[in-house]
């Protein structure tokens, strides 16, 4: 009976750990949440493993940005990233800004390798998606410009 | 008792000589040499050893002191595997005068020098059937460059370099007349050259430019190497068939003791050249240069060379008398010593580049060769190494005042000491040894830790694979007195002359990725966006991406029987060791590889109507497996639109072929 239970309470537990959508918090004890500039907090507000441990966001969104970070996306992550919230090898990227916090999407497009060996949110991606994300190679300012994209794509400003 | 110890004394010979007759590797390999050549799993080796192919026509890369094989980088030869020689970029560099040649026969290999010194830039190689000399880049491992040799039978004596890689040299082994003159054979003397030619490179770009050639007089041009140092002005190169025979030369051009180095002043023969002093040639030779930008080769054809005719060149050029048809020409570190290697000799003379200049400046000649000035043997002679082995082929050095020659017919290496000639060590090879190769082994500043001996024989060396075996690699520790043997390992063809380097030099500056966004190939798409499918009369351009794991566009319809469709595969990956492949079925090419970044095309001209599979061919993601599409080929007037996509749900176009 007892060894039933057990089973049932790590099935259980797996599940919750793996399921995309894991919401527990990952960041550290301690740690002060980044100051939450959008109207609203990310869902999930861990920073993830990476060089950026605090990102200013600008309001109004910066319109060169944007831009530069569609061209960006057209190349490299378009063959895998809907505008819309339709998975096609990733997750569609409607509403990425609302779960994730922008440190976080920013160090997993860039220490891509790291984060998916690292991170729970990342991993529990992998889980779902089956691929292990590319790293593309993004410098600091791309990466950047890619997350005002996306948070146009979210409809901030 | 007198006659008792006298047997016994005999006895102990007896069993001496038979133990020493018995000598197998078992007891030849030491008990620390698997310590001393194991490389832990996921740990690098000490040093690269690029070795040439032989007769594959491509080089090899293996890591030092593990014998692991880490790389064939094609050179002169089709490499279906990766598409080099099938790819639309990659076909012209195979382009020569006598149109697309696929196959070549690659023998030696130099590393590029700054200060007589390896820098880890390029590595040359020379292609002897139809001469060629190749650079290769070294941040890439990919051939650069290709550049055809005019006037050269067979370009043998090549591609080594002077000490800042101003040059590097191609001389021919056939001697030929000059602008492919209609002569009898047996016109040998009077009307074929033997060709030296002074390829100049670029001290940035690489470049390669011949910048003139030295008309000799007909034989055979063997080996070379570029003096150092106090001799840092000249050249030598070895010659054989100084008889000037045109046939059966293994009994007729071994008829002298001695036939010939020769010493050429490349500086002040390079005067002659800017001063305007030769005759510029027309000629044809093919000049294929790989753009990095563009990601595709272009070839030229050259008309012009400038060639320079000895009776000319006061003080350029001069004979040292080197017995016995000489192969290797070594110079050591110190560039005092020239080594010349006897291949019918048993002994090794060995040359003073200060006693040359004396007799020159004395004018020691014991006379001349078709107007060549002589030099008297015994006067540029710094001594002879007595009885070292049977058959001398070439030398390396340790830095350390050690010489190490190699003798084909008595299958051994021996170490001796320049200095004082002696003979301080041997062991055996198995079999036959023809080059070695020690990391720096022929510039100032060598590695003298071990020496690679690179043999033509393997016999009961591996498990049988039937009549054709391996040919193979042995390394030997050469840190302590005496040499041990470490370590055997099989190579790719034929490996000839090697060359190795600290992995220092190189391992940092590789290459990890093409930057698409520097990609200037004129077929790429720039993101999945970009793709399209082209038609332009019988003309398909199939403008393609591919990224883990799919490609796009994977269905396409529209295309006819004959048609000739060109695939442009770009890569979009950003990421190290995420190369995708391309292959389509009955396609009677090759496969692509496609590294991150770059855009390769593969052509296919269907000839019957059909569903075409097409796949990554380079296991990438877990979902490899489902990165593949189709293209329908429809009997040529069919009323099928060209239409194409990936993902595309939309109701199928149900047109069939009439």
């Amino acid at each position: 009976m007892n060894r039933k239970h057990l089973f049932s309470a790590l099935i259980a537990i797996s599940i919750f750990i793996f399921s995309c959508g894991g919401n527990s918090s990952q960041a550290p004890a301690g740690s002060t949440p980044a100051p939450a500039p959008e109207a609203a907090k990310p869902a999930n507000d861990t920073k993830g493993v990476g060089k950026f441990t605090n990102v200013e966001l600008t309001h109004p969104l910066d319109e060169g940005m944007v831009k530069q970070g569609q061209a960006i996306y057209e190349l490299k992550c378009a063959s895998c990233h809907k505008l819309s919230t339709e998975k096609l090898v990733g997750p569609g990227w409607k509403g990425v800004t609302d779960r994730r916090a922008p440190e976080w999407i920013m160090n997993f497009a860039t220490n891509t390798d790291e984060m998916l060996d690292k991170d729970a949110n990342a991993k529990a991606l992998l889980e779902v998606c089956m691929v292990r994300m590319p790293n593309q190679n993004l410098k600091d300012d791309e990466v950047r410009h890619v997350l005002e994209f996306m948070r146009k794509n979210d409809g901030k400003n | 008792m007198n006659r008792f110890s006298l047997i016994l004394c005999a006895i102990g010979v007896i069993t001496a000589t038979q133990s020493c007759k018995m000598k197998n590797t078992e007891s030849v390999v030491g008990g620390d040499a698997a310590a001393k050549v194991y490389v832990a799993p996921g740990k690098y080796d000490e040093f690269y050893n690029f070795v040439s192919g032989g007769f594959s026509g491509q080089v090899s890369v293996y890591g030092l002191p593990s014998g692991r094989l880490l790389k064939v980088i094609p050179v002169f030869s089709v490499n279906p595997e990766n598409g080099y020689g099938y790819s639309e970029e990659s076909k012209a560099m195979l382009t020569t005068s006598a149109g697309f040649v696929p196959w070549d026969d690659e023998h030696h290999l130099e590393l590029s020098q700054t200060n007589g010194e390896q820098d880890g830039r390029w590595i040359f190689a020379n292609a002897n059937n139809t001469p060629r000399v190749a650079r290769i880049d070294l941040s890439t491992f990919r051939t650069a460059e290709i550049l055809e040799m005019p006037n050269s039978g067979g370009n043998h004596s090549s591609p080594f370099i002077t000490e800042n890689t101003e040059y590097v040299v191609a001389g021919t082994r056939f001697s030929v007349p000059l602008g492919n003159q209609d002569v009898p054979i047996n016109s040998f003397k009077e009307n074929f050259k033997s060709v030296a030619s002074f390829i100049s490179v670029d001290k940035t770009s690489g470049n390669m430019n011949i910048a003139f050639q030295i008309a000799l007089p007909a034989m055979n041009l063997d080996l070379s190497h570029a003096g150092k140092g106090p001799s840092h002005d000249w050249f030598f190169f070895s010659t054989y068939n100084t008889e000037q025979a045109n046939t059966l030369l293994e009994v007729n051009a071994s008829q002298k003791d001695k036939d010939f180095i020769v010493a050429v002043n490349w500086k002040k023969a390079e005067e002659y050249a800017k001063a305007g002093k030769g005759v510029k040639m027309k000629t044809q030779y093919v000049h294929n240069v790989w753009n990095e930008e563009t990601q595709s080769a272009t070839s030229k054809t050259e008309s012009e060379v400038l060639v320079l005719d000895p009776a000319e060149l006061k003080d350029v050029i001069y004979m040292i008398p080197c017995p016995k048809s000489p192969h290797g020409c070594d110079v050591d570190p110190t560039g005092e010593y020239i080594v010349g290697s006897g291949k019918l000799a048993a002994l090794i003379p060995v040359f003073s580049f200060t006693k040359m200049t004396q007799a020159i400046a004395n004018k020691s000649f014991e006379g001349e060769y078709h107007g060549i000035p002589v030099l008297k043997y015994e006067s540029v002679l710094h001594g002879e190494v007595q009885k070292p082995g049977l058959g001398p082929l070439h030398t390396e050095f340790d830095g350390k005042g050690n010489a190490y020659t190699s003798f084909f017919l008595s299958s051994e290496v021996v170490k001796w000491s320049i200095k004082d000639l002696k003979v301080l060590d041997r062991v055996p090879t198995y079999y036959s040894v023809g080059h070695l190769c020690i990391p720096g082994g022929d510039t100032k500043k060598p590695w003298g830790k071990y020496v690679i001996a690179y043999n033509k024989i393997t016999k009961d060396r591996y498990l049988p694979t039937g009549p054709e075996l391996a040919q193979a690699a042995q390394l030997y520790d050469i840190s302590g007195d005496k040499m041990q043997l470490l370590l055997d390992f099989p190579t790719i063809g034929e490996p000839h002359y090697a060359q190795a380097c600290p992995a220092s030099l190189i391992k940092d500056k590789s290459l990890k990725i093409y930057d698409i966004n520097k990609n200037h190939n004129p077929y790429v798409s720039m993101g999945e966006k970009a793709t399209k499918v082209v038609r332009s009369g019988d003309r398909v351009d199939v403008y393609m991406t591919a990224i883990r794991s799919h490609l796009t566009p994977d269905n396409i319809e529209g295309v006819f029987v004959g048609d000739e469709v060109y695939f442009h595969v770009t890569n979009l990956e950003q990421d190290w060791d995420v190369p995708h492949g391309f292959a389509i079925k009955h396609n009677p090419n090759a496969e692509l590889l496609m590294m991150p970044g770059e855009t390769v095309t593969l052509k296919f001209v269907p000839d019957k109507q059909g569903i075409y599979p097409f796949y990554c061919t380079d296991f990438c993601s877990a979902l490899h497996q489902e990165m593949q599409g189709y293209l329908r080929v429809s009997p040529r007037g069919a009323n099928v639109p060209l239409k194409y996509g990936t993902g595309n749900t939309e109701p199928a176009n149900t047109t069939a072929a009439k």
